[in-house]
């Protein structure tokens, strides 16, 4: 159909206000993000210098080390938590008494503050003090350094984050709870396991769910930060005091995040050209990563 | 339809603009004649505002009797004082124009940026103007307050590095005065329980125990971090190795989990469960500030401080250390530059009150005048640490635009280095250069 000059105008118009919002908080934005990348600014001095911080930014080992460790929490800390979300919430849909007492349980870690949990996680898993090393040794076991030996360092994060999964645990269960019930009844008529029922009927039902918690949880593992630099500046048992300057991503870099590297050169090195490059990388994994798990999820949704 | 372009052309403006903001500068220092400063009524009134680090009552009182001090002369200047201020927020504040008139900071790590973008301004050509003689300073303090022929901020107090040693742990052995005899020693007065777990510890050679950084460490070897063109000198200066060598020696001597496994269960830094004050560890590398700790945390610790040891084969540098220290200046954009100057000179060169603001903070002094004024308070454990500030070989890190990230860039290898990850050293420290040096020319330096 044909717009006559004045709908245009009118239409323009009504759109205005989301116009002007996505103007001023990201096309804005991003235009000077892709300007600055291609200059050496430290918030005083501003000069092109073409792609230099490109170049550097590809060479650079510590870039490289932090797109990976912010991989592994992609494909592994998002599906780990999402399948103890699910599971979780499957046994808690089966409790027949007390349920209400465990849905407290499992809800109230993600009321902790962040900060709090992953300091207390720390001082828990500590090499020297912590209590669960200490259990560990009285069965024999002698406990790793959870968050001070790089291969420990991100499983124990992930550890973290299960137990503050509450929130996803509520999500699915008020899926689960949703499942028309005569479906199953059907289902057992017609001689369906538990794992077929599963899979043909609360899989495809709650899959919007899924999908909605999937992607969400790879925007917030892909922006993962808190955690890793609480983690690394406590069990590192470095210093807070003036004069000293504090490298995220102990131990040895496994907790060096993309999002803290760009903190860390942005606002500590105050390289905002190359912090800039950064956040572009960062950008452009986002929505990758989006993307691919939309066209998943859709194409999932259409086969069923 | 019009609108569109209209819109994209504003937000090019905006873009454009927004790396200018800030730039619309208020009078900047020196650009005026001053009246010779001899008369202090001759000074307009203003409200000068002061940013810094203090944060502790004790301290924050200390320092504001200081201010007033320069109140009492200066009647007709009010000083209003902002408590607990980061680096980070003063840069962002003189980016946004909303800058202090005076600002001080702990650390040194910023001043060549600083100094280099013009952030704080170039205090030279007041300081010719007001005659002052800038050798009443140690060569150490003057050196981390100015880069690249500008001298944008000066040493307000300054904090000296050496060995702290608890008496009783000693087994009446004297400190040690080199590296051979440190590790002796730290082997004779190291206690293990039966499964080989540390439960007094000699001295702790690791590079991440508190205050055991390489700025601090260097010292005792001489080490130097950067040549004459700004490139990093660690891989070619031979001193950083032998540091290396002899550090690594004692810390498998120990044996490096065991090391981490007794360096992760001691207590907080700043706290009253310090290892050196719980009787953990014999002899500790430690700031001049940890004398009023002492004082107030752990009173009856029996305790001495000397100078670290050296190198053995350098027994020059004995009686050295490193220093570093609070640094203070006038930020670009300052409204009152001219008042927020005499603030900052009288703070940093007045006697009466640097001597009065080193008694409260215990603090080094940074001008000989004060070192050697009757009225400071000092003892034996305390004079230690004026010795080694005033000490000719005495060093500290010299300013770097890149300053953060190259002590990053060494610590980050030495974690390595000591935990035995690394195969050949010498080409693990031209990596580390080659990090500082590929980052030097990407902010142009």
């Amino acid at each position: 159909m044909a717009f006559t000059r004045r709908e245009g105008v009118r239409a323009l118009l009504w759109l205005s206000p989301w116009l002007v919002g996505i103007a001023i908080f990201f096309v804005y934005p991003l235009a000077s993000t892709v300007y600055f990348s291609f200059h050496r600014y430290d918030l005083f001095t501003l000069e092109f210098i073409g792609l230099d911080n490109w170049r550097y930014a590809f060479s650079d080992p510590r870039l490289l080390q932090s797109g990976l460790n912010t991989l592994w929490l992609v494909v592994f800390m998002v599906p780990a938590q999402v399948l103890f979300a699910l599971g979780v919430a499957q046994l808690l849909t089966k409790v027949k008494s007390g349920s209400s007492l465990l849905r407290t349980l499992f809800y109230l870690p993600s009321l902790v503050p962040t900060v709090a949990g992953t300091v207390a996680f720390v001082y828990l898993l500590n090499p020297a003090t912590g209590p669960v090393n200490q259990v560990l040794s009285w069965i024999g076991i002698t406990g790793p350094d959870w968050f001070g030996s790089a291969a420990w360092a991100k499983p124990s994060l992930t550890l973290l984050a299960l137990w503050g999964a509450g929130n996803t645990v509520m999500i699915f269960l008020a899926a689960l709870l949703d499942v028309p019930k005569h479906l199953y009844e059907a289902a057992a008529i017609d001689g369906a396991g538990a794992w077929r029922q599963f899979r043909d009927i609360t899989l495809p039902v709650i899959s919007p769910v899924l999908m909605f918690s999937a992607v969400t949880g790879v925007i917030y593992a892909v922006q993962y930060f808190t955690q890793a630099m609480i983690a690394s500046r406590v069990a590192s048992g470095a210093t807070d005091s003036a004069g000293t300057s504090f490298t995220p991503g102990y131990p040895d870099g496994a907790l060096l995040t993309l999002p803290q590297h760009l903190f860390q050169t942005g606002f500590r090195d105050w390289s905002m050209g190359l912090a800039c490059v950064h956040a572009l990388l960062l950008f452009a994994v986002s929505m990758v990563f989006t993307l691919v798990l939309l066209r998943q999820f859709s194409r999932a949704e259409a086969a069923s | 339809m019009r609108s569109l372009p209209l819109a994209a052309a504003g937000l090019l403006a905006l873009t454009l603009t927004a790396c200018t903001a800030g730039n619309t500068a208020p009078p900047a220092l020196g650009a005026k004649p001053t009246t010779t400063s001899t008369d202090p009524a001759a000074l307009p009134a203003a409200t000068l505002e002061l940013w810094h680090g203090f944060s502790t009552d004790v301290e924050t009182k200390a320092f504001e009797d200081a201010i007033a001090g320069f109140t009492t002369k200066f009647p007709q200047i009010k000083v209003v004082a902002q408590k607990g201020i980061q680096d980070a927020q003063i840069t962002q504040a003189i980016r946004g124009g909303q800058a202090p008139d005076v600002a001080a900071s702990f650390t040194t790590d910023n001043v060549a940026q600083w100094c280099k973008s013009g952030a704080f301004q170039d205090l030279t050509p007041v300081i010719a103007q007001d005659g002052i003689d800038l050798n009443v300073l140690p060569a150490a303090a003057r050196s981390y307050t100015e880069f690249d022929g500008k001298r944008c901020t000066m040493p307000l107090l300054a904090d000296a590095y050496g060995l702290y040693y608890n008496k009783a742990l000693m087994k009446g052995e004297q400190p040690p005065k080199t590296l051979s005899e440190l590790t002796e020693l730290t082997k004779k007065l190291t206690v293990r329980d039966a499964e080989g777990n540390i439960e007094v510890a000699g001295f702790i050679p690791s590079f991440q125990y508190y205050e055991n950084s390489p700025s601090h460490l260097g010292p005792m070897v001489g080490a130097k971090w950067y040549n004459d063109d700004g490139t990093s000198a660690i891989g070619s200066d031979p001193a950083w190795k032998q540091l290396l060598q002899w550090q690594k020696e004692l810390v498998d001597w120990y044996g490096y989990d065991k090391l981490e496994k007794f360096r992760k269960g001691l207590g907080d830094e700043w706290g009253a469960e310090h290892p050196f004050f719980e009787g953990k560890v014999a002899m500790v590398l430690d700031g001049e500030w940890r004398n009023a700790m002492i004082a107030s945390e752990a009173e009856d610790l029996d305790y001495g401080t000397a100078p670290m040891p050296v190198a053995d084969d350098k027994p020059d540098l004995y009686g050295s250390g490193f220093t570093a220290g609070t640094v203070i200046g006038v930020p670009k954009g300052a409204k009152h530059p001219q008042q927020a100057w005499e603030l900052v000179k009288y703070l940093t060169t007045d006697t009466e009150s640097l001597v009065t603001l080193s008694n409260a903070l215990r603090n080094v002094p940074t001008t000989k005048a004060a070192m050697d004024h009757p009225g400071l308070a000092k003892n034996e454990r305390f004079a230690t640490f004026l010795d080694i500030f005033a000490h000719p070989k005495t060093s500290t890190l010299p300013a770097n635009v890149n300053s953060v990230f190259n002590q990053d860039a060494f610590s980050t290898f030495l974690i390595e280095w000591e935990k035995g990850a690394v195969k050949d050293l010498d080409a693990g420290l031209a990596g580390v250069d080659k990090r500082i040096d590929d980052k030097m020319k990407l902010s142009g330096g």
